[in-house]
């Protein structure tokens, strides 16, 4: 039985790249590597603009459909002065952060992630932070392919054609993941509160 | 477009707040989060979705998190007044607390990240045009792991209130930024916390995007004078209650994979 209240969240604000960003924070397995997918698309408001102070996070299972139980390895090079955190090592550890561009472009090099369980469909977990956004936002990013496991996705299933679209990524020919995510506006992104 | 006054401001807070209100004595749920589409902050109008959250249930990878550790973050890395040749100019201060799942279990082992602005008011971010003075002794970013009791523990100065673009004459309570991880990715969670007593609590739209008074209350610290160091720094607690039940299982710190 829960009996706290939780704790509200806030806006992220503008100022959060000094505080959150890691050097290679969107780096899940080094770029270019023979299995690497790069996964891109960009965060849009209700005017279709991009937005240049929004904070993606992914967090996911390896290919094989394992959780990563890997540390995350996020360090510090120096604490004397301003430097920014680093991400050392190539263990994979399932999390990625990138903020995004002028353009407001996020960007991951990382791997499909594996089905969980036979006949489940892989998907990445996400939150979105954003200046403007008073609160985090939970979605997911389904891969494509596997359009059985998708239509028998207990998510996916109960949601419209359309709705259904926002939560699915592209695949381009080179085996890379497109997907934007709408904050707001007639293609908005399906947004999710937990049980 | 002209920028609204802060009165407009002000009775645009008051009267969703009295809905609000209104609703609540109707029956309708106290909430705890704040209204996403709260527009007395402005930048908030064209970034909210307008269709209701889906609820689901969790699933595999939602229902663990990021893992990390001890040897992810150096201890003092959560003294925020040692990270340069100097001290930082400001009121010297410690914040610590817990965090807690719904149960009230501890959330161990957990990455808890902070940033602010200095004792001016001026953020060492390169878009922070607020003409205060930065400090070259303070950065503002700082990190911890929660212990096994579920505690963090951070020594700073204590931030400025700034003003921003929102209205006229808009300036932000004082703050500071937190970053946290659940046991579960669903539990993250990205907020503020507040100082007690705030003359600007009323008429900050961030702070009153959370309608409920009780709810806001959760973001405030309180002062304690047995946190308080003779000669040295203030001392202020504040703890933080993540959405949910973690599950049972919590890795043990040093356990290798
Ligand atoms: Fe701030």
């Amino acid at each position: 039985m829960t009996t706290l209240p939780p704790t509200p969240g806030q806006t992220v604000g503008p100022f959060f790249h000094y505080g959150l960003e890691i050097e290679r924070g969107n780096e899940l397995v080094p770029p270019h590597t023979p299995d690497a997918v790069l996964l891109t698309g960009r965060v849009l408001d209700g005017n279709g603009d991009p937005l240049q102070d929004a904070l993606v996070e992914i967090w996911q299972a390896d290919a094989a459909g394992n959780v990563p139980r890997g540390r995350a390895m996020l360090r510090r090079p120096s604490y004397i002065g301003t430097h920014p955190v680093r991400r050392e090592g190539t263990e994979f550890t399932g999390f990625g952060r990138s903020a995004t561009t002028a353009e407001g472009e996020y960007s991951f090099w990382t791997v499909n992630p594996g089905a969980a369980a036979d006949g489940s469909a892989p998907f990445f977990a996400v939150a979105v932070f954003a200046r403007g956004l008073m609160n985090k936002l939970h979605t997911r990013i389904y891969l494509p392919e596997a359009s059985d496991a998708l239509a028998a996705d207990a998510l996916l299933s109960s949601l419209s054609g359309e709705e259904r679209g926002s939560l699915v990524a592209s695949r381009d020919e080179r085996g890379n993941l497109h997907h934007d995510i709408h904050l707001q506006g007639e293609k908005e992104t399906i947004f999710l509160a937990f049980n | 477009m002209s920028l609204s006054s802060q009165q407009e401001i002000t009775d645009e807070i008051r009267a969703r707040h009295a809905e609000y209100k209104a609703a609540v004595a109707a029956g309708a749920p106290e909430q705890t989060q704040p209204d996403i589409g709260f527009a007395p902050y402005r930048s908030s109008i064209l970034r909210h979705p307008t269709k209701n959250l889906k609820l689901v249930d969790p699933e595999t990878i939602e229902l663990f998190s990021p893992t990390y550790g001890q040897r992810d973050v150096a201890d003092v890395e959560s003294d925020l007044t040692i990270q340069h040749a100097g001290e930082p100019l400001g009121e010297r201060m410690v914040i610590t607390g817990r965090i807690l799942d719904g149960d009230g279990r501890p959330v161990r082992n957990q990455l808890v990240e902070v940033w602010q602005a200095n004792a001016a008011g001026r953020y060492i971010h390169q878009r922070d045009q607020h003409p205060a003075p930065l400090d070259p002794n303070f950065t503002g970013a700082g990190r911890c792991i929660t212990n096994d009791a579920g505690e963090y523990r951070f020594t700073t100065i204590k931030p400025g209130a700034y003003p921003w673009k929102n209205h006229h004459n808009a300036w932000r309570p004082a703050h500071i930024h937190f970053s946290i991880f659940g046991s579960a990715f669903t539990q993250r969670i990205v907020t503020q916390m507040y100082f007690p007593g705030d003359p600007l609590f009323p008429l900050d739209p961030i702070y009153n995007s959370i309608q409920d008074q009780k709810a806001r209350d959760r973001l405030v610290a309180t002062y304690d004078h047995d946190l308080t160091s003779p000669e040295w720094s203030l001392g202020y607690r504040w703890d933080i209650v993540l959405t949910g039940t973690q599950r049972t299982w919590s890795e043990p710190e040093g356990a290798e994979q």
